[in-house]
């Protein structure tokens, strides 16, 4: 481990900046950008005598007269979180007409059939105000787009120009958000908030861009018969300016880009998403450049990027937690093909908030959301639904994978409903097929989830007789099922919950076996050496199981098995087979996910600061909250699936035997 | 009313796998009480099946599970259903009478259940013709009689390239299909001598030794406590099965377990001989989770009453301890076992 960390040298970070770059520190910005210029690899003239990086404005056909530009704005008052949300623009929230609007959140009524989760998101009163009428109304619109994010718009500049273009339609109340039907342009009014950019210094940046930008033309041409001179243009100047602030200025060009979009009819955002959205591979190496970029200008949300990463695990993706808000509010009436449908809106919402956690309660509420969109969905004009609906069902994952990368289970579903509409007949009518697809869905959840929980359920309950200490880690849904039954059977036993930081999911899960009864012991991993001893058996959950055997769940639950292998005690794993996958895994740094680094630092329950306020403002010091991680074959004695308990070689025979069934 | 439950059926096998489920034939089996009563004919097949089966047992080189697919295969025969369901319904109740009969062991059940879940898949082809389908099941339970006959020989085919001239064998117990494997390697004018414990409290072992004489295979006999004595000096231990459980690990003759560990630390590989139809889906997680079989051990002392004894007559050896394992399937790794479990069962 200290020679792999040894061997990446520190870079200096005036080179490389990973985070935004407030607006503040305008002077270092030259030096900033020429640096970033060479390491972005975007060839640009250094030269030019470009505005500061804040002030990107795009190249328009039509030249319109633009404000004299603001000085970046303090952070929107928003209550829920600390962290600075980084404002791009030059847009200063205080000085729209619309003025700030509280975040908008829809209400949650998520319950989730065997998932113990909590009610409802637990979100700041600002959040709480617009619970049910979040759909609907002006007003709310109004305040959306007036929202401070200034996701959309890079400079007024932008918005000067849209307002020309656009009719000045008030913004009517919409009874249905989401529907094919709306009109082609966005109904939004704003008040021009005078800003004024010069375009002429961007001429000269648009060579690049401009053969770009004719690249986009003839495939957009090709495509749809649709006027996208002015999308053409606009992206142009996205392209160009994203030369200047490395990441910074490719969020920027990525608001462009989203501006540009918005003025393109529904149906070319929709095939543009879609072009752009055939190429990624799945698992994105967020420490190569290129692809970062790449990803951002297609991305519905921009998000930031935290400061003081941990070398080690660059090629994971981390965003300020929270950041992706106020842009994901802006965003949510915007053109439906591109933007999620309002039921994954809100799954989405409540991943990000934590509300749902654990890889059952996750997908049952994602393929839930889904039916809605579903139900929701009509085909538009002159496209096939089982494409159209793929590219839906695309985006909205995407915009899933903002508020929270995808675990293992919910992959294989999404996997399992592409699939499944590309099978679709194409002579089915498209109720036909709507319904075909809800009734799949529903077989999936009932199936793969519930019924495979009741079958593992009846299984590991064999496993458990009288007198037995059971040791479990975390708060697995599964296990829970497991524990509850065996004493609903009347076993005798008794049960020791291992719980860790930052999340302390045991707690929950204490409180709920207490509640019926059930003797318990709770204490922290760092005692688990000591109360081993005291344990028969060791029941995991699992986030997934992967082909070798190596088994991939939430942080800890290694060094639990690890301990439980050197004592002699069984450790079985309970875990259904859908989130069986593939891959092969050797460690938890090649693939994992991190969390927010903050949350490291609170310490529930003790008053005053904790030692570590303040970490990002040291250069030397760095946070890592790792998600998941990996247990090894060698420590796991069993798995309960519902098709048996089999030893942990058997995984890839499960997977040979029972892929080729077309139900998965 | 049964048609009913035969309309339904199908289709949820068709989703859920095909596995006979006893919630259903219990249900099945109510309805057909309330119908009629017919006592005879549900117990008619019960006592037929046991004596079918003693019958068979009784030839000495029948293993048990093949006795019971024959048994099973007879009780098709005799069989009065008139649908396939009933027919199911039947061989269930036949194959629960044959493990009632002796619930400690392992290849009986093994056999009756792999027996039946080829009757489940075979019925939900949904034969029109039921003398159709009970003559292919006939069948079908011949072929699996035959196989499991000719399975001793396959193994010992396959087990006896593993003998070596001038090694040394370390064998446990007395077990038929070991036997079958040394005695075609003495056929084959292999050099070799042979180590066997007397396995108490069968001794069983003792009759391994009239064994190798016969063949005229040099024998030494040696008491259980003496494995870790005679180690060193062989070159592998071989031992046969009761049954073959979903880890991939053995039980056999208590024994087995301790002969195994001492081996694996000494680095001496451990070769187990067993047919398929040994193939249980069981996972025992320690010695205390299998079903107990008890004999009694004469300790040729009057022991005070207060004195426990532990008379358990089989261990369950993991499989960290086990090389290969030869079957007639071939010769498996003990991952490769909870493979063909899959295959077989589901």
């Amino acid at each position: 481990m200290d020679s792999r960390r040894g061997s990446r040298f520190v870079i200096d970070p005036k080179i490389r900046q990973v985070g935004f770059v407030p607006a503040g520190c305008e002077s270092e910005n030259p030096n900033a950008s020429s640096a970033v210029a060479a390491i972005a690899n975007v060839d640009v003239n250094p030269t030019s005598d470009s505005p500061s990086p804040v002030m990107i404005p795009p190249r328009l056909a039509d030249p319109l007269p633009r404000a004299a530009p603001l000085p970046v704005p303090s952070p929107p008052p928003r209550k829920h979180t600390s962290v600075e949300i980084p404002l791009q623009g030059s847009y200063n929230p205080t000085d729209s007409v619309l003025g700030t609007s509280p975040p908008f959140s829809p209400a949650s009524n998520g319950r989730y059939a065997g998932v113990p989760s909590s009610e409802g998101p637990d979100l700041s009163p600002s959040f709480v105000s617009r619970a049910s009428s979040a759909m609907e109304g002006m007003s709310l619109r109004e305040d959306h787009l007036g929202s401070p994010s200034a996701s959309r718009f890079a400079t007024v500049g932008e918005y000067a120009m849209f307002k020309q273009q656009q009719p000045q339609q008030p913004a009517t109340a919409v009874t249905k958000v989401y529907a094919s039907s709306l009109p082609q342009e966005p109904v939004q009014s704003f008040a021009p908030v005078g800003k004024e950019d010069s375009s002429k210094p961007l001429k000269e940046r648009t060579t690049k861009a401009e053969r770009r930008a004719k690249q986009e033309a003839d495939r957009e041409a090709k495509r749809i018969a649709k006027e996208s001179a002015g999308a053409k243009v606009v992206e142009g100047e996205a392209r160009a300016s994203s030369n200047v602030v490395g990441k910074a200025s490719r969020a920027q060009s990525q608001k462009k880009d989203s501006a540009s979009e918005k003025r393109l009819s529904a149906v070319e955002k929709a095939s543009e998403k879609e072009k752009k959205k055939e190429i990624p591979a799945p698992r994105m190496q967020f420490d190569d450049q290129s692809r970062v970029a790449k990803a951002k200008k297609r991305a519905l949300i921009e998000q930031t990027e935290t400061k003081h990463r941990v070398e080690l695990f660059r090629h994971l993706p981390q965003f300020v937690y929270g950041a992706q808000l106020p842009s994901l509010e802006a965003k949510f009436f915007h053109d439906d093909a591109m933007h999620p449908h309002p039921a994954v809106y809100q799954v989405g919402l409540q991943y990000l908030t934590g509300d749902i956690t654990g890889g059952n309660a996750r997908c049952i509420a994602m393929l839930s959301a889904f039916k809605e969109l579903i139900k929701d969905y009509c085909t538009p004009r002159e496209r096939t639904l089982i494409r159209d609906l793929t590219a839906r069902v695309n985006n909205n994952v995407s915009f899933l994978t903002t508020c929270r990368p995808l675990c293992i289970s919910m992959g294989n579903a999404i996997r399992f409903l592409k699939t499944r509409i590309a099978k679709l007949q194409l002579t089915l009518s498209e109720s036909d097929a709507k319904s075909l697809i809800i009734a799949e869905i529903d077989r999936f959840m009932q199936e793969k989830i519930n019924y495979a929980d009741n079958e593992i359920t009846k299984l590991a309950v064999t496993k458990i007789k009288d007198g037995d200490v059971i040791l479990t880690y975390g708060s697995s849904c599964v296990v829970e099922t497991i524990i509850l039954h065996a004493f609903s059977l009347g076993k005798k036993f008794r049960v020791v919950i291992v719980d860790s930081r930052p999340k302390l999911e045991g707690k929950g899960l204490l409180r709920r076996l207490l509640g019926r009864g059930i003797s318990c012991t709770y204490s922290h991993i760092n005692a688990v050496t000591y109360i081993i001893q005291e344990v028969n058996k060791v029941f995991l959950g699992a986030s997934s199981i992967l082909s070798n055997g190596t088994v991939y769940s939430r942080v800890g639950s290694a060094s639990v098995a690890m301990v439980a292998n050197a004592f002699h005690v069984p450790v079985m794993i309970c875990c259904e087979t859908y989130k069986f996958h593939e891959r092969v895994q050797l460690d938890s740094i090649c693939f994992n996910e991190l969390g927010d680094p903050d949350a490291l630092v609170k310490i529930p329950g003790r008053k005053g600061l904790s030692e570590l306020e303040g970490w990002s403002q040291s250069s030397h010091l760095k946070l890592l909250n790792l998600m998941y991680d990996v247990m090894p074959a060698d420590y796991v004695s069993m798995i309960i699936t519902e098709l048996g308990m089999v030893p942990p070689t058997s995984v890839p025979v499960i997977l040979r035997e029972y892929r080729k069934d077309p139900i998965l | 009313m049964m048609k009913a439950y035969h309309e339904n059926r199908p289709s949820n096998w068709a989703r859920l796998g095909g596995a006979v489920t006893s919630e259903w034939l219990a249900q099945a089996e109510a309805a057909v009480a309330e119908q009629t009563s017919l006592p005879s004919s549900g117990s008619s097949p019960f006592f037929s099946v046991i004596q079918e089966f003693n019958v068979w047992r009784s030839k000495p080189d029948l293993a048990e599970a093949v006795a019971a697919i024959k048994a099973l295969t007879a009780a098709i025969q005799r069989s009065e259903a008139t649908t396939m369901m009933g027919l199911e319904k039947d061989l269930k109740i036949a194959s629960d009478a044959l493990k009632a009969w002796d619930p400690t062991s392992i290849s009986l059940s093994a056999g009756c259940d792999l027996f039946m879940c080829y009757v489940t898949r075979t019925s939900a082809l949904e034969y029109e013709d039921i003398e159709v389908g009970k003559a292919r099941l006939i069948e079908r339970g011949e072929q699996i009689g035959d196989i499991s006959l000719k399975a001793r020989k396959t193994i010992a085919m396959l087990g006896q390239d593993f003998i070596r001239d001038g090694s040394t064998i370390l064998t446990h117990g007395f077990s038929r299909v070991v036997l079958s494997i040394l005695k075609l390697a003495a056929a084959n004018k292999k050099h070799f001598s042979v180590v066997c414990t007397e396995g108490r409290p069968d001794s069983t072992g003792l009759q391994m030794a009239k064994e190798m004489v016969a063949i005229g295979v040099p024998i030494t006999l040696i008491i259980d406590s003496a494995v870790a004595y005679t180690m060193e000096s062989v070159d592998m231990l071989l031992v046969g099965a009761d049954g073959v459980v979903e880890s991939g690990g053995i039980i056999n003759m208590i024994g087995t377990y301790q002969a195994a560990m001492v081996a694996r630390s000494m680095n001496k590989p451990v070769y187990v001989a067993a047919e398929s139809y040994k193939f249980a889906r069981m996972y025992p997680l320690d010695q205390k989770a299998m079903f107990p079989s008890s004999r009694q051990v004469d300790f040729h002392y009057p022991l005070p009453s207060a004195v426990q004894v532990e008379f358990s007559s089989r261990d369950y050896t993991p499989p960290q301890y086990l090389t290969l394992l030869f079957t007639d399937l071939g010769v498996f790794t003990p991952s490769a076992v909870s493979d063909e479990l899959i295959q077989l069962y589901l």
